[in-house]
């Protein structure tokens, strides 16, 4: 409620034009309008993509809350919804996808799979959960989510958008915002950002253990 | 079961025939015949054009580890009908080579390469043997008893760590990376190309004639998809196209691959139940009802008489689910955009309700177990099922379907486009509405029953023109089939247990091998299990439908342009959980 206080400035309206005027903040109008007109990519990675297509459809209804138009491109897209496994092979075009969004951009990992791996985390393809890669705003619980938990999640991102301030969001900012290098498939997923570790735990010496275990045995 | 074997006619014919290369599988519990990888091609040739078995179902391998063996099967059919010849090649773990019978079958080609995939087994002659789930460059053929994941606990579930001790510890935090990867000592990720599709580029480029242009026009390669709405999912197809017209294309698959069969293998048997929910999310009834039937088989128990109504039920308004959705999604993909998909949504839904009634969820049904069904279905549910089938289905379906078959530009978009002929849609192992368009009148539920199918009344739906148009109008009358296999079933369903002997938490496997088939929305849906008696299978092969049912996917885009590309891949009606596993 704390945002919502702040941005009703207290100005007093005179009884006789409370129905032609209604003073707000910039910070609200702005926020307001933006949350009611959430474009959601249309991606569907797994199961949980088919409960989004139900959300969708008439008997849930997304658009009751202004977020019916599923673009197919990203460029068009504001929100997200990373609906089902992410799987290795599938992971530098999720982030290239989300690189590609515009800003202001959202992100709702729908299921137990893009949240944490869900039923198939301990999977040789399976990222564990797409925040490895990509900053997630809501985590939607479930395997899949009912349509009315993915309607929850968005309105929780719809709340979050509208406690947004617009001087210390990042997308505001003058500083250019890097884009996330996208990951490379090598014998294993590769990111960018950990060459270095991955080069120096390569190159370790081997564990002290197993020489013991040698070492016994030629003894 | 007795310990006698008893020689089957056919494996008699062919002892006969090849005294020197083929023996029977003596194991107990196993089945079928051992072929020499020389002579693979001589007796597989025989068993095509002598003995009628010219539907190459299923090829998979198995691990022997600790032993140093590798085995691969293969299970034909006659398209007629009937049991199958079940085929094993035994090769070293070491460089193992067998010939491709991708020449012979091209249905084998995209199996094949499955296997060179997983197991590293090499087929010599193929014709594009390059890694199909994974990428190439991957580290490893994972399905190898003796590879480990990174996240690798023990060999068997439940892991003590969880269980009983219950003090678990992550496991990714004890790896370096703290996430799940790994990788070979002294690689260096600076040494890097990163391009994993140099391969398939390349192998397009074969396959295509320079002689068979009209035009001498710029070939132009594009890619559709891993994120395109028109692929139903992560699907992608790499076309080569000369102005409009696709000249060669591949599928490219993977991009869900969620490790099925590592995972399943590891897991306990009926562990596994809930993992086939998420193989063809939109029937996960039949996935269950697969799963179920081939433990069954080698445990030796037989559902209850209530059960196997339940079950057929069950599957048959799966069956009326999917095909509706993808009756509305093929208009989607005809650029009909959503108004379509949602009366087919809409009934759909009522299905689900049912679902979630019986089952306590909406998709991730996990009804099914070992010898019967989780829950029973209380008289609510079933009045609730008789007022869809006799007062709502028939009439919104032939709503539907009056819309869709008097509508022009349907007619003009599917009529003749995607031509599949009957020989070749047995050739390229091709199932489910998609045969059965091109006028082979082949269903599971028929050919070789299984549940209570053989004493219900209901006809195998074929039409001839092997087109798109012809494959929409095969799930409609499939929808209208399904309908009457459920007035019979709510007609005759007794009362009684929904179990067979008591509920058992740790299902009791016996040594061998099973391979069971039903016939799902989208085909035969196989599942080939090995028990070496342990709580956990020792091999967990889901032979899915769709997956193969894309073998013949360049075949029938040929020839036609990109829009069209789209419709018929809508027609094929691919899930990709199941594609990929
Ligand atoms: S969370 Fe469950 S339903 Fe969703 S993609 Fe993962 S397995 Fe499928």
């Amino acid at each position: 409620m704390a945002e919502i206080d702040l941005n009703n400035p207290e100005i007093d309206v005179p009884a006789e034009l409370k129905q032609q005027i209604a003073v707000t903040t910039l910070d609200r109008i702005y926020n307001w309008s933006r949350s009611n007109s959430l474009w959601p990519m249309m991606f569907g990675l797994a199961c949980c993509a088919i409960e989004m297509i139900c959300t969708a459809a008439s008997r849930y209804d997304l658009s009751r809350f202004g977020m019916e138009v599923m673009r197919p491109s990203p460029r068009q897209a504001d929100v997200m919804i990373v609906s089902g496994t992410v799987t290795k092979k599938m992971v530098p075009q999720i982030v290239r996808l989300y690189n590609q969004m515009s800003e202001p951009k959202y992100v709702i990992a729908m299921g137990a799979c893009a949240s944490g791996g869900g039923p198939f985390k301990e999977g040789y393809n399976v990222v564990p959960g797409v925040d490895k890669f990509i900053p997630v705003d809501v985590y939607v619980a479930g395997c899949p989510p009912t349509p009315q938990a993915l309607l929850h999640g968005l309105i929780i991102l719809q709340k979050k958008i509208e406690g947004e301030h617009i001087p210390d969001t990042r997308w505001y900012k003058k500083c250019v915002v890097e884009a996330i290098p996208i990951p490379i498939l090598g014998p294993d997923i590769i990111d960018p950002r950990h060459f270095e570790l991955i080069k120096e735990e390569t190159h370790k010496p081997l564990p002290v253990v197993e020489e013991v275990v040698e070492g016994g045995e030629t003894a | 079961m007795s310990d006698q074997i008893v020689i089957h006619p056919l494996y008699a014919k062919l002892l006969e025939k090849f005294p020197e290369s083929v023996v029977m599988d003596e194991r107990q519990g196993f089945s079928g015949i051992v072929v020499q990888a020389i002579t693979l091609l001589e007796v597989v040739k025989e068993l095509r054009d002598n003995l009628g078995y010219d539907y190459l179902s299923s090829v998979t391998a198995v691990d022997d580890f600790p032993e140093e063996r590798l085995e691969v099967i293969y299970h034909l059919f006659k398209s007629i009908g009937g049991a199958p010849v079940e085929i094993k090649v035994f090769l070293e773990r070491e460089e193992p080579v067998v010939p491709s019978l991708t020449p012979m079958y091209p249905g084998a080609e995209l199996q094949e390469r499955e296997v060179w995939d997983l197991y590293g087994i090499r087929f010599d002659d193929h014709p594009d043997l390059r890694r199909i789930l994974l990428w190439e460059g991957f580290e490893g053929f994972p399905l190898r008893k003796d590879w480990k994941e990174p996240l690798y606990e023990e060999d068997t579930k439940p892991f003590k760590s969880r269980w009983p001790e219950g003090k678990g510890e992550r496991k990714e935090l004890l790896n370096p990376y703290k996430d799940n990867v790994q990788y070979p000592r002294e690689f260096d990720p600076n040494t890097l190309s990163g391009d994993v599709d140099q391969a398939m580029y390349k192998s397009l480029e074969y396959s295509d004639d320079p002689n068979s242009r009209v035009l001498q026009t710029d070939q132009m390669v594009v890619n559709i998809g891993p994120q395109h709405p028109s692929t139903h999912g992560v699907f992608r197809m790499t076309v080569v196209m000369e102005g409009e017209t696709i000249v060669n294309l591949k599928p490219v698959v993977g991009y869900l691959h969620r490790n099925h069969e590592k995972i399943g293998e590891r897991n306990t048997w009926l562990q596994n139940m809930p993992y086939t929910d998420r193989l063809d999310y939109l029937a996960p009834m039949s996935n269950n009802f697969g799963y179920a039937i081939t433990v069954e088989k080698l445990m030796g128990i037989v559902p209850t008489e209530r059960a196997e109504y339940i079950r057929v039920m069950m599957a048959e308004l799966t069956r009326i689910a999917s095909h509706t959705m993808t009756t509305g999604f093929l208009l989607n993909d005809l650029g009909a955009y959503f108004t379509p998909a949602l009366y087919a949504l809409e009934e759909r839904e009522l299905i689900l309700d049912i679902f979630e009634e019986v089952a306590g969820s909406r998709m991730m049904v996990n009804y099914f177990r070992f010898g019967g069904v989780v829950r029973d279905v209380s008289p609510e549910v079933l009045k609730k099922i008789r007022h869809l089938v006799y007062n709502r289905l028939p009439r919104k379906i032939d709503e539907l379907d009056k819309y869709i078959s008097a509508n022009e530009i349907v007619r003009i978009r599917c009529e003749g486009v995607g031509v599949l002929t009957a020989d070749d849609a047995i050739a390229f192992s091709t199932t489910g509405p998609n045969l059965r368009a091109s006028g082979v009148p082949y269903d599971v539920r028929r050919a070789d029953p299984y549940s209570i199918y053989e004493s219900l009344d209901f006809d195998v739906c074929t039409r001839d023109h092997g087109d798109v148009f012809d494959r929409y109008r095969v799930r409609i009358d499939e929808i209208h089939q399904s309908i009457r296999i459920l007035k019979q079933v709510l007609d005759r369903i007794p009362e009684g247990p929904i179990m067979a002997g008591k509920p058992q938490y740790v299902a009791k496997v016996p040594a061998g091998e099973a391979y069971g088939r039903v016939e799902g929305p989208r085909g035969e849906l196989g599942f080939y299990v090995v028990s070496d008696g342990k709580p956990n299978p020792k091999r967990y092969h889901v032979r899915a439908p769709s997956f193969i049912n894309l073998t013949s996917l360049a075949q029938m885009c040929k020839g036609a342009k990109v829009a069209d590309a789209v419709t018929i891949l809508g027609a094929v009606d691919i899930v990709l959980g199941e594609v990929d596993r």
